[in-house]
């Protein structure tokens, strides 16, 4: 998901744990906050050298919870990925979701020894570092996060574990068609947003090609999101029963509200920016009761159980998709790894000439469903779709 | 007909929250003469405060609208006293880009203290709205928004015009070395403008973040310059002036938003400012006063 650009605070605190993740130990700390530090997260790597894998992403400024979230994540996965074959090292870096400032986190994770990134967390930022880490000598990318089809076109060794925009409009669409082809839809997105109106696009392709009945279109932007009544009174005039809205979870918690002051009866589907909503503090939950997510990961789900109960001993958050992304990111780097047959101390460059043919050859059993790749470097996953019920998510 | 007056209504809602926090923009403006571009953030903050006194201190909602008043004062006291008082013998711009220091210093300070994920801000008006006007979208807290904005307009007119404080203020927003000639303690009228000015953000700022319940560091910044064009439509330093200005701009949204096209509407409301002012420089309630030479 994420489409955040480069438009952010200056950084105000520097956040960056000091908690050196040091191998095997369970508990590990009660800080929020990543290890920068490049000792071996796995057990039993003693001896051997260990896969160094490096993280960016934006751990101060407005982003920082995105950034957390993922560099969390890879962390963990490092940490339960390791064998004694092969150990993996983990670093991470802050860019403050700038494009000039991963670059140069980029080049400093490079003068480690990186021999492969899970990262940048967000869109501007990893297309930045996709030109880079694509370039003599190329090191190998895969973007948890980052969702513009731009991050990985014509890249050979960059790759990315979320749905890329047309993907989740076109799958979006489908899954309408499955479950209320009969409903009237609205749809409702940030019209000056690259993520918001790349799902629109794709998904109004798709939904003329199956017949979806479209009564209405309302947009907004950035600078007016203050209240939806004027958008939600036209799509009532027009007699929409389902709202699609591709859109973050803050402005939905308005439109929410709005409908809901408005005695506006509708159903509601939203996509992986939607994610969090129930998480921001002081909501309604009753709000949200009875809308749908697609959205790849559940915290709620029983078979993520061991994964979220892991996250929370050593963070003390749930784990939101972001995290998720991230560790299948670092699984998949491990099942390639093996599949290639490449070693610890592999060279960089090696790594990323094996690599991109070994991803297309894996299958990862991930948190966020059942991972394939193309050799474009997308992604290709089931969709779930989820309803929140009692204020918690249950596949619909 | 029904549904051109739900959007007439979505403009009015909309348009009391621009009119209430116009009131403060246009209130410093008359009397400092200065623009006070941090009145968006005092806002937010004011909004925190009532959001920790429900939510954490689990104290009823009047009493966090008191507390929000009483911090937002002191702020606004404690920003002109270290932030404009050094600068009172200098340029209007080092004052104009003072305040905008001032307002990102607000909002990254906020952000350390809160956060940068968003709360959600839980309505402070809750009783019902007979069903007869629900059915126009009308809603509790606009009720309670245009009423409040009218007992405060009410209540500043008389304030300036017949208090001696209030004297005072006009006298100092007139000629500040005159006004200090006939005793005047011009000083501590700023400090003063400046207090009410942050009283009423913090109530703007529970009556916005009620309306609409995002509450980020951000959250004062976007309404703040949008109640600022509306001051200046209405003709800035005009009190009833900005009440119309507030108003009329949230209908021109709405109706710009319902008939033309939501992507354009802040175009088409800006458009409209900018040939108001062409045609009105004051602004619709402004007094224009010619440069003597």
């Amino acid at each position: 998901m994420s489409c955040l650009t480069g438009k952010s605070f200056n950084p105000v605190v520097n956040r960056r744990g000091v908690i050196a993740g040091l191998a095997g130990m369970g508990v590990m700390g009660l800080l929020a906050g990543c290890s920068d530090e490049g000792a071996p997260a796995g057990s039993g790597s003693g001896d051997a050298a260990a896969f160094k894998i490096g993280t960016i992403g934006p751990l101060t400024g407005a982003n920082a919870s995105y950034g957390t979230s993922v560099c969390n994540g890879a962390e963990l996965g490092c940490k339960d990925f390791s064998t004694d074959e092969l150990a993996f090292a983990f670093k991470s870096e802050d860019d403050v979701a700038d494009g000039e400032k991963s670059v140069n986190a980029f080049n400093s994770l490079a003068d480690w020894g990186m021999q492969a990134l899970v990262g940048p967390t967000t869109t501007g930022a990893s297309i930045a570092v996709a030109e880079v880490a694509n370039s003599d000598p190329q090191i190998f990318m895969i973007t948890p996060s980052a969702s513009a089809p731009d991050v990985t076109a014509d890249k050979t060794c960059v790759f990315q574990a979320c749905f890329n925009d047309p993907n989740q409009g076109a799958n979006a669409a489908k899954k309408l068609a499955e479950m209320f082809g009969d409903e009237k839809f609205v749809v409702f997105y940030n019209s000056g947003d690259t993520y918001s109106s790349g799902i629109r696009d794709a998904f109004m392709e798709k939904a003329e090609e199956l017949k979806l009945e479209i009564v209405d279109e309302e947009t907004f932007k950035d600078d007016s999101q203050t209240s939806f009544t004027t958008q939600l009174t036209k799509a009532k005039d027009k007699g929409a029963t389902m709202i699609f809205a591709p859109i973050y979870y803050t402005p939905a918690s308005v439109l929410l509200a709005n409908a809901k002051d408005m005695g506006y009866d509708v159903k509601m589907m939203g996509c992986d920016g939607m994610d969090g909503i129930l998480g921001v503090e002081g909501f309604d939950t009753s709000l949200a009761e009875g809308l749908y997510l697609m959205t790849p990961f559940s915290a709620d789900d029983p078979k993520n159980e061991e994964f979220v109960t892991a996250y929370k001993d050593a963070y003390g958050e749930t784990p939101d998709q972001f995290a998720a992304d991230a560790y299948d990111s670092v699984h998949a780097v491990a099942l390639a790894l093996a599949e290639a047959g490449l070693a610890a101390d592999a060279d960089p460059t090696e790594v990323a000439e094996a690599l991109p043919e070994a991803m297309t050859k894996i299958t990862v059993e991930g948190l966020t469903g059942t991972l394939t790749w193309n050799d474009k470097g997308e992604v290709e996953k089931d969709p779930m779709v989820y309803v929140i019920q009692d204020g918690k998510y249950v596949a619909a | 007909m029904t549904v051109f007056l739900q959007f007439l209504v979505n403009g009015l809602s909309m348009g009391s929250v621009y009119a209430i926090i116009a009131l403060g923009y246009t209130m410093v403006y008359g009397i400092a003469k200065m623009l006070n571009f941090a009145h968006g953030d005092v806002i937010m903050i004011g909004a925190y405060i009532s959001f920790c006194v429900t939510a954490y201190l689990g104290l009823p909602a009047v009493v966090s609208v008191l507390a929000a008043v009483a911090v937002c004062t002191v702020l606004g006291i404690l920003i002109e006293g270290l932030a404009y008082k050094p600068l009172r013998q200098a340029g209007p711009l080092a004052v104009l880009i003072t305040a905008i220091g001032v307002s990102y210093f607000l909002q990254n300070a906020a952000q350390l203290i809160w956060g940068a994920t968003p709360k959600n801000f839980t309505s402070i008006v809750t009783f019902e709205v007979p069903p007869a006007l629900a059915a126009y979208n009308v809603s509790a807290v606009s009720i309670v928004t245009v009423v409040a904005c009218l007992v405060i307009m009410a209540a500043l007119m008389w304030f300036t015009g017949k208090t001696k404080m209030g004297k005072a203020m006009r006298a100092v927003s007139e000629d500040k070395a005159a006004a200090q000639l006939m005793g005047i303690n011009v000083n501590r009228t700023i400090s003063m403008t400046f207090a009410i000015g942050s009283a009423l953000a913090a109530i703007a700022g529970v009556l916005l973040c009620s309306y609409s319940p995002v509450l980020q560091p951000t959250t004062g910044a976007m309404p703040g310059i949008k109640a600022f064009t509306a001051a200046v439509f209405g003709g800035i330093g005009s009190i009833p002036g900005a009440f119309v200005g507030g108003i009329l701009l949230g209908i021109i949204e709405a109706m710009a938003q319902a008939y033309i096209s939501t992507s354009l509407a802040n175009s088409i409301v800006f458009a409209v400012l900018i040939v108001v002012l062409l045609v009105k420089p004051a602004g619709l309630f402004g007094k224009y006063v010619p440069e003597k030479v």
